[in-house]
């Protein structure tokens, strides 16, 4: 195997973009786009004498997130200090969760079942933790090197975040992708999260080979790049071994524009955070009773909805799992689904030329336009005759990007499709008579006579029925015969 | 002298009947300060006269509406560790120097509901970490009783302008004694309350776990006062007790002097070791006839001994934590960024910014904390500290109050204590248990040794404030010690 010896655990950073508010105060958490240093309070700016006051809700979705990772969970919730200066860091602490003396992560021990190849595989999760976000820092004269100075903004400064950390259970890029995947579906499909805001979902990755070092990859920003990153670490890690090197236990940076990593620190020791429970902040005990309200309000989760898309709609595994993926994309197969029967062609429609485009233009979910009523309408013209596949697949980018009617669309640029027999044959008389030696040609030579209906078709722009026009075609060349 | 040294629960009164005496008082406060206050040095920042004057009016026109305000017009000096809205508050420190809250302490927000007007923002140990108040970074208080020694610390400011008639009330803060010990050394008298009765909100951590805002004023009734003013449930602060009724204390305080239930008072035998001669003295002296009157027993709890050693593991453990957000980045003491690192900049920020015990409690803690050492010390200190309140509760179940000395000496020279930090930690022996278990405890004057100041301190389970006042109230009746003057 290419990639024996590989170890790869990751950390995931996810914003509970659906709180209305920050972890500890009452600013929203709408911040993006708004001017710097205009989303604060003394709390979440760490003026002296502030104290936290928890959000209860993040800790419900907290517990949700653990009970759909199969997390055992713990019965208390404990905040500790972890402290290290940096300017984007109010407190110079950063209020987060821990596993050890006197504390514990909201939850340990869990484990999520993924698909790579058509293999099953269980990734361990080691624990989950809510925590604040800090600050931003800019740099406006320069980058983080050569900056002269740097602003920092805190509008996202106490933001909640939840941190899911895995064992290092996987071995490839692929796999560190599938996962991923899996598990920003089930947190969308939480409804916790949405991972196309800027910032909303950020990965570090530790990956070690052989009995290298471990090095650990710092804020990578999608999982695309998650993927890219680790294939990046992987040969660069086994050139040096390759030349004799040893791979050090460093800490480095993916610089997504150049699709590298680059060191940032060599880490020598084990950072010493100093954590301790915090004082102002006692333990929130976890009830039984409200696990119990938390789990009768779980909605479905991607497993059991790819089962059910197979018994109800008939789809088979793969395009269930490839539309449960993508919540969105499921969601509208489903809006689709209530307005049109034949769901195999919604699914085909939806995974192939639709999510090329949607991918094409970069679009988030947000961004697409086509709306269920109309995607339903273009399959069911395409039923009807009245446009053909062909047709589909130019209107679709207009579609997903502008919302465009189908019918207008058509009608715009009169790309109806020619079934009147009438006046196809007309056309096919004429094309049979202008290429009189391909027409003779075509007696003999079945193959020839895709050459007439291509002569067809050119004429009309594509818009001519391709059964009807061969039927035509066919029938015209038999005349040809008698005549001859 | 009128309406300096007169209880504010009388003036209270008072200025309902004649809401325009408010500023005939204000004016002999004012002056009074203007007389004194080069001498005793108890204010960082004092608000002008015109700005007092105009909250005043307002006041005055709340009462001639109609509205009864409890702390009608009364002039209250706040420890300079409370945020005020617009007004500097420096915990004494050059780096929070020209630091001004946008923000008001939720106790100032209740004061000011209640008519109550601050009247500026007093000396302190830096960041609340002294029993002297000579580490404040700007200038030593003098205690109005000889002013060639402390008034005690850290809230020896706000002692030090009761006792001397700048202020009617005051507001301290209590992490291991602090209003306690400057309340004894100025015959005053101060309260630390339970543990989250009184909201921190505002309150500039020193050691979150041990921190509490408390009352002081010059006689009994007045702590009382002020203390139904600001105890309450507040959820701004995560560790304040829930559902806690407001309650008027001094109503409760006068109801229980006319019932005089009879007392259990325990005296821990452990507590009363290290007492100078003449100090113990009087205590004894007091005791006796509160003890002729009620129950009172000798216990031994061994444990106590450890209670001073893990109350500074526990704050100064604290304090690294809470004092890393000092950094010139968003606010106080600020210097040059551009074309540095921000290491450098930090580093020369709270090199400049803190003071040398400051300095000491931040290394110690962060320390303490470090992996390696954490349980070792942290751990261990947490583990007195559960002892210590298993050990106490069950006191409390046969004793209704305990009664110690507040500080087991008179108030040293300036100067004298600071040279030997181990003799400087020891006095807080006494105070720092009631901080350890989150109880009660209160400080009144029992008399004088050597013409200095020696106070009685009555503890008690949480949640027994009256009972706490109760007991003092009975010191107070013992003694005829209340609303003093010191010959300044
Ligand atoms: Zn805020």
């Amino acid at each position: 195997m290419a990639e024996s010896g590989v170890k790869i655990g990751l950390e995931i950073h996810v914003q509970l973009t659906a709180l209305k508010s920050k972890l500890f105060c009452s600013c929203p958490t709408d911040y993006r786009g708004k001017p710097p240093n205009t989303n604060i309070c003394p709390v979440c700016l760490g003026l002296p004498g502030v104290l936290p006051v928890v959000n209860r809700k993040a800790i419900e979705y907290a517990i949700m997130v653990a009970l759909a990772l199969n997390c055992k969970l713990s019965n208390k919730v404990v905040f500790v200090r972890k402290h290290y200066f940096y300017p984007d860091l109010p407190k110079n602490y950063q209020i987060s969760q821990y596993d050890g003396i006197g504390s514990t992560p909201l939850c340990r021990d869990g484990y999520l079942q993924i698909r790579v190849n058509g293999k099953n595989k269980v990734v361990r999760i080691r624990r989950i933790n809510i925590e604040e976000d800090p600050g931003r820092l800019t740099y406006p004269t320069g980058d983080i090197a050569t900056s002269r100075y740097s602003l920092v903004d805190y509008n996202r400064s106490g933001i909640a975040l939840l941190e899911i950390v895995t064992e290092p259970d996987i071995h490839t890029p692929q796999e560190a992708r599938a996962f991923l995947t899996k598990l920003v579906s089930i947190l969308e499909h939480l409804g916790i999260t949405d991972i196309s805001l800027e910032g909303a979902f950020r990965v570090d990755a530790n990956i070690s080979i052989g009995g290298g070092g471990r090095v650990e990859v710092k804020n990578i920003g999608s999982i695309k790049d998650v993927e890219r990153a680790l294939s990046y670490e992987i040969l660069r890690q086994r050139s040096i071994v390759a030349k004799g090197g040893v791979v050090k236990r460093e800490t480095r940076h993916w610089d997504s524009s150049k699709r590298i990593t680059v060191s940032l620190r060599v880490k020598e020791t084990e950072e010493d955070y100093r954590y301790f429970p915090d004082p102002d902040l006692p333990p929130i005990t976890i009830s039984d009773e409200l696990v119990k309200q938390v789990m009768e309000r779980m909605p479905e989760l991607p497993d059991h909805r790819i089962k059910r898309f197979m018994k109800q709609y008939g789809l088979d595994e793969y395009r269930a799992t490839v539309l449960v993926m993508e919540k969105w994309l499921a969601d509208l197969f489903e809006s689709v689904a209530k307005l049109y029967s034949n769901y195999k062609r919604i699914a085909d429609l939806l995974i192939t030329d639709f999510m090329r485009w949607v991918n094409e233009f970069r679009l988030t979910p947000r961004d697409v336009k086509a709306t269920p009523q109309v995607l339903a309408k273009l399959l069911r013209l395409l039923d009807q005759g009245v446009i053909s596949i062909k047709i589909v697949k130019e209107i679709l980018p207009e579609i997903i990007s502008k919302g465009v009617d189908p019918e207008d669309y058509i009608k715009k640029k009169r790309l109806t499709r020619i079934a009147d027999e009438e006046y196809l044959r007309n056309i096919v008389r004429e094309i049979i008579h202008k290429n009189r030696k391909a027409a003779l040609d075509a007696l003999t030579n079945p193959r020839a006579i895709n050459y007439l209906i291509g002569m067809v078709m050119k004429q009309t722009r594509g818009r001519a029925d391709p059964s009807i026009t061969a039927k035509l075609v066919r029938e015209e060349l038999a005349r040809l015969k008698e005549e001859k | 002298m009128k309406y300096i040294y007169e209880p504010a629960y009388k003036l209270v009164d008072l200025f309902h009947q004649e809401p325009d005496k408010i500023f005939d008082y204000i004016d002999a406060v004012f002056n009074r300060i203007k007389s004194v206050e080069s001498k005793v040095k108890s204010y960082i920042t004092l608000r002008s006269y015109d700005s007092v004057l105009k909250e005043a009016e307002e006041v005055v026109l709340r009462i001639k509406k109609g509205e009864h305000l409890p702390l009608a017009g009364i002039l209250i000096a706040v420890k300079d560790n409370i945020s005020t809205r617009g007004l500097r508050t420096t915990c004494a420190s050059r780096i929070l120097e020209n630091y001004v809250p946008p923000y008001d302490a939720t106790v100032i927000k209740m004061i000011k509901e209640a008519g109550g007007i601050v009247v500026g923002k007093t000396n302190m140990d830096e960041f609340a970490m002294g029993s002297t108040t000579e580490n404040s970074a700007f200038f030593p208080t003098h205690n109005p009783w000889d002013l060639t020694r402390v008034p005690g610390g850290s809230s020896g400011g706000s002692a030090a302008a009761i006792s001397a008639g700048e202020t009617t009330l005051a507001l301290g803060s209590d992490t291991g004694g602090s209003i306690r010990c400057p309340a004894a050394f100025t015959a005053t008298v101060g309260l630390k309350p339970t543990y989250g009765l009184v909201s921190r909100y505002g309150l500039i951590a020193y050691a979150s776990s041990l921190d509490q805002i408390g009352p002081m004023a010059r006689n009994v009734h007045d702590v009382a006062l002020l203390l139904s003013i600001i105890a309450t449930h507040d959820s701004l602060d995560s560790t304040s007790i829930p559902r806690i009724q407001r309650c008027n204390f001094l109503m409760e305080l006068l109801d229980t002097m006319k019932k005089r239930p009879r007392l259990k008072i325990a005296l821990v035998r452990e507590l009363w070791k290290g007492v100078e001669e003449d100090v113990g003295k009087v205590l004894h002296n007091v005791l006796d006839k509160l003890c002729s009157e009620h129950m009172c027993e000798e216990v031994s709890i061994p444990i106590v001994h450890y209670a001073l050693p893990a109350y500074y593991v526990i704050a100064m453990a604290e304090a690294s934590s809470n004092l890393a957000r000092y950094d010139g980045v968003r606010y106080g003491l600020s210097t040059t960024k551009e074309g540095r690192n921000w290491i450098e900049v930090f580093s020369e920020v709270r090199s400049k910014g803190f003071g040398f015990e400051v300095k000491k409690r931040i290394a110690l803690g962060a320390f303490i904390l470090s992996a390696g050492y954490q349980e070792q010390y942290y751990i261990r200190a947490l583990k007195v500290r559960r002892i210590l309140k298993v050990e106490f509760d069950k006191l409390f179940t046969k004793f209704d109050v305990i009664a110690l000395p507040t500080m087991p000496i008179k108030p040293p020279r300036l100067g004298e204590a600071i040279t030997d930090p181990i003799k400087l930690y020891s006095m807080d022996i006494d105070t720092v248990l009631a901080n350890m278990i989150g109880s009660p405890a209160v400080s009144v004057p029992a008399g004088f040794a050597n013409a200095l100041p020696v106070a009685v301190q009555f503890m008690g389970k949480p949640l027994s404030e009256t009972t706490l006042l109760y007991a003092a109230s009975l010191i107070e009746e013992i003694t005829k010690l209340h609303d003093l003057k010191p010959p300044l």
